[in-house]
């Protein structure tokens, strides 16, 4: 297991060091940031001296081998709009992004393999069916308009819940939490749920695809044949089986809840990493983009890893010498 | 799964309670656009001085139609030909208790022009002016030539107190540990992304606002904000969508407040390259760019039905331009009216110089800078078309279109050749478009920075050159209005389209001073 991770370990870096390029290059190939920053009144020579002051006077390669220097000390650049270190503002925004990307994911989980199991142990029955007809539409509409039909119906016609923004927070560890708080899980609701429809069709679908299979094996035909209870059968021989697949994906989706949890953040203008990078793009803060997706790269390469390490916990027919990524 | 179901119940009993009352004397406002310091001479852009206008103070203010009106400085007046004298108001406070007075104008002068990492710098408003403590309540500004903006230049700085100290850092008025201004409200917090609370300065020196606490919330996204509103999170919004205006306006719990704005938008036309990459002759072949010809210029200007785009295109909020400023500011020609619609005039314009059957062009334009950019882009097409030039429309995201527009071409020209693009004026005059739209391109002197056509007149410049060194404001108008004639009315440099109108929304019977700056401040914010 441990030359497994060793050889993980190389082979991520050199996936980011790729990744560095690739981002670095394209970033900064398109447009011109001191437009987005500059006062429309200011004359050509304060332009040129902006330009000159944020490094973008300088060729492609030179600003790159400076990125990498500072990035290999931990650096990876100063915003330019906010003029404060990228990854403090990222970090800043990041516990907004989590909260609701574990909400989602939770949510996700508790309503998702129940659901998912059920319509797999009676497919035929008309609840079944339109729970998988509900997770085609959980699939197929497009993450914006629910959002907006959510704040339309639950928060303008019922007036039930708040439409926007992140409620009251309270520090635990230092870190500034909102679902500790009353008006913070108000505020939290309607975004959690919107993010995680996607995601729990998903595990809907998984789960039961997964149960149809599992039914149908010897080992659950054995269980029965014992006589152990229909429970018993479900919770313990389908269940632990079908979750190899639901915490593969899982896993991969958690990642992208986390790193592109965008388009839910900027409906509901939740506080959070995502919509830092949609302003970002939005007004070519380069740095904020780079460092941003750095980041995601590094976050992929490591769920990647823990759930190799989840697999071979799961199914003891794993095992991690053999995975060869 | 059974403990699941008290707690279940419980979140969802509390999360439907009905939410508190709102504070009669709270405003929430959820803002399109965020700042990005507290620091008031970090970035000079308008979300940041909108917000600093709230918590600090300008020598000079602009009021809610960009007129000078006195703020730190009670008068201020020429005593020769390039020395202004400013006298500063007495008894004034700052937030933590300090008097202010011209030390603290002093400190900020030095402090403004030089914020380390500042991407848009206020050097533009202080550098060649020289400042000079008289006694605490006076300051003489000294400039090598004439400078009759002055005061303009000076409403745009902020004054922080000197108590701050050297070496204070933006992080420093981020926190709040260095928001100390002379504003009707107080700074508290700023959560970036989040929001920013202020709450009533009750020592200001001038009309107190209404409002004891104000809290901004930056909503993007524009239907979110509007449903934020309707939905009673915010109490108030900026940067209402044309297409939502009519249903708010039928719903009786939203009071609507617009106003014009000083941003005109207007085409830009390629005049200094004999071939011009975007236009060819009908059928794809070379010709020499015939926006070269004044009469091309302005047989394009009156084939664009102006009145059209306004009631169809902007839903009936814009007003037709024909000049760079609407009408009530500084420098405005009286004599330059919009252009009637006159498509057979225009045909035989092109005519006469000798483009019977018409050409082809390219128009590019922004689809995410002004209000429906890219829809107004595709209107003049069609008018243009109509009348034998046939055009086609590229819109693309601002953050590429500007630097193109700019300096996307051989050489760092501008790439394109007829663009569609907005001017507001900061200064709240004519020689603001003037300046940076129609004086030839010339870096050295700072002229013609978003000159994109390279429009070029001798008398124009000299005329604006003029203005800007004429202290005596009737003359200076005078010049101003003289040299929109020309570069507009006889050469036809740009084509104004319309006048921005902007709108803002707020519960029922909160009414906004709309501003032309479009700038959203609560203390234009009323209860009726």
């Amino acid at each position: 297991m441990t030359v497994f991770i060793i050889r993980r370990l190389l082979q991520s870096a050199v996936v980011v060091l790729v990744m560095s390029l690739l981002v670095f290059t394209g970033v900064n190939i398109v447009g011109d940031p001191v437009d987005m920053l500059i006062n429309p009144e200011a004359e050509p020579a304060e332009i040129e001296q902006i330009k000159k002051n944020l490094g973008l006077d300088r060729p492609l390669h030179e600003q790159y081998g400076y990125f990498l220097a500072n990035a290999a000390q931990g650096d990876l650049g100063k915003s330019f709009k906010f003029g404060e270190p990228a990854l403090k503002l990222i970090l800043q925004r990041m516990p907004a992004t989590l909260e609701l990307a574990v909400a989602a994911l939770l949510l996700a989980i508790v309503f998702g393999i129940p659901l998912g199991v059920y319509a797999g142990l009676r497919p035929e029955s008309p609840v079944s069916k339109t729970i998988m007809a509900g997770s085609i539409l959980g699939f197929s509409l497009p993450t914006f308009w629910v959002g907006i039909m959510m704040i339309m119906i639950v928060a303008v016609m019922l007036g039930w819940l708040p439409s926007t923004g992140r409620g009251d927070t309270v520090p635990l560890f230092g870190i500034e939490l909102s679902f500790l708080t009353l008006d913070g899980l108000r505020h939290l609701i309607l975004p959690a749920i919107n993010l995680a429809l996607f995601k729990l069709s998903l595990v809907i679908r998984l789960s039961r695809a997964g149960t149809r299979e599992a039914i149908h094996q010897d080992y659950v035909k054995f269980a029965r044949a014992k006589g152990l209870k229909e429970g018993r059968v479900v919770l313990v021989h389908v269940l632990k089986n079908i979750l190899i697949p639901v915490v593969t994906v899982l896993g991969l989706e958690f990642g992208g809840l986390i790193a592109f949890s965008v388009v839910t953040e900027t409906v509901f203008a939740w506080p959070g990493m995502g919509k830092l990078i949609i302003d970002s793009i939005r007004e070519l803060d380069r740095p904020v983009v780079v460092a941003y997706l750095m980041i995601v790269v590094l976050m992929f390469v490591v769920i990647n890893l823990v759930v190799d390490i989840i697999y071979s916990l799961l199914d003891p027919r794993v095992r991690l010498q053999d995975v060869k990524s | 799964m059974k403990f699941w179901k008290p707690i279940i119940g419980a979140v969802l009993t509390a999360a439907l309670a009905a939410p508190a009352l709102a504070d009669e004397e709270t405003l929430t406002i959820g803002l399109n656009a965020e700042p990005s310091a507290i620091d008031p001479h970090y970035h000079n852009l308008s979300p940041n001085n909108a917000m600093a206008e709230h918590y600090f103070g300008t020598l000079v203010r602009q009021d809610e139609k960009q007129r000078l009106i006195p703020g730190l400085a009670e008068s201020w007046k020429p005593i020769d030909d390039t020395t202004f004298e400013f006298k500063l108001r007495k008894g004034v406070k700052f937030h933590d208790g300090s008097e202010f007075n011209a030390d603290d104008v002093m400190f900020t002068m030095k402090r403004a022009p030089e914020v380390p990492n500042s991407p848009s710098s206020f050097a533009l408003y202080v550098k060649g002016k020289e400042f000079t403590k008289v006694d605490d309540y006076t300051i003489h500004v000294k400039t090598e030539r004439p400078h009759p903006l002055m005061a303009a230049d000076l409403s745009n700085i902020y004054i922080i107190s000197s108590e701050v100290g050297e070496g204070v850092t933006t992080a420093d008025f981020n926190s709040g540990k260095a928001a100390i201004g002379t504003g009707p409200f107080k700074f508290v917090e700023w959560v970036p992304g989040d929001r920013l609370v202020i709450e009533r300065n009750e020592d200001y020196w001038g009309e107190k606002p209404e409002w004891k606490k104000v809290i901004f919330k930056p909503i993007t996204s524009s239907p979110a904000r509007v449903a934020a509103l309707l939905a009673g999170d915010v109490d108030f919004i900026d940067n209402v969508p044309p297409v939502d205006i009519p249903q708010l306006k039928k719903n009786a719990d939203v009071t609507l407040s617009q106003g014009i704005s000083n941003r005109v938008i207007y085409l830009h036309l390629d005049q200094f390259r004999e071939d011009s990459p975007f236009v060819k002759a009908k059928g794809g072949g070379k010709i020499k760019n015939p926006l070269l010809d004044v009469r091309v210029r302005k047989a394009l200007s009156i084939a664009i039905n102006r009145d059209a785009i306004v009631a169809r295109v902007m839903e009936g909020v814009a007003i037709p331009a024909g000049q760079l400023l609407p009408e009530g500011f500084f420098g405005v020609s009286p004599n330059l009216k919009p252009p009637a619609y006159d498509p057979e005039g225009a045909k035989k314009l092109l005519a006469e110089a000798g483009y019977p059957n018409g050409f082809e062009i390219t128009l590019h334009g922004p689809n995410d800078r002004y209000i429906n950019d890219a829809k107004i882009a595709e209107a003049v097409a069609q008018m243009l078309t109509r009348i034998g030039v046939k055009t086609t429309v590229e819109t693309m995201t601002k953050a590429v279109y500007f630097s193109r527009a700019s300096s996307g071409g051989a050489d760092k020209q501008p790439e394109f050749s007829f663009i569609l693009v907005g001017w507001g004026s900061g200064t709240g005059e004519a020689s603001s478009p003037l300046k940076s739209l129609l004086h030839t391109y010339d870096k050295e002197g700072g002229f013609g920075a978003s000159n994109r056509g390279r429009h070029s007149d001798a008398m124009v410049d000299k005329l604006i050159e003029d203005a800007l060194a004429t202290v005596d404001d009737a003359k200076r108008e005078k010049l101003l209005q003289q040299a929109t004639e020309r570069a507009i009315g006889e050469l036809q440099g740009i084509i104004p389209t319309h006048y921005q109108v902007n709108t803002w929304a707020g519960r029922k019977g909160l009414s906004y001073i709309a501003r032309t700056d479009e700038a959203t401040l609560a203390m234009g914010v009323f209860k009726e």
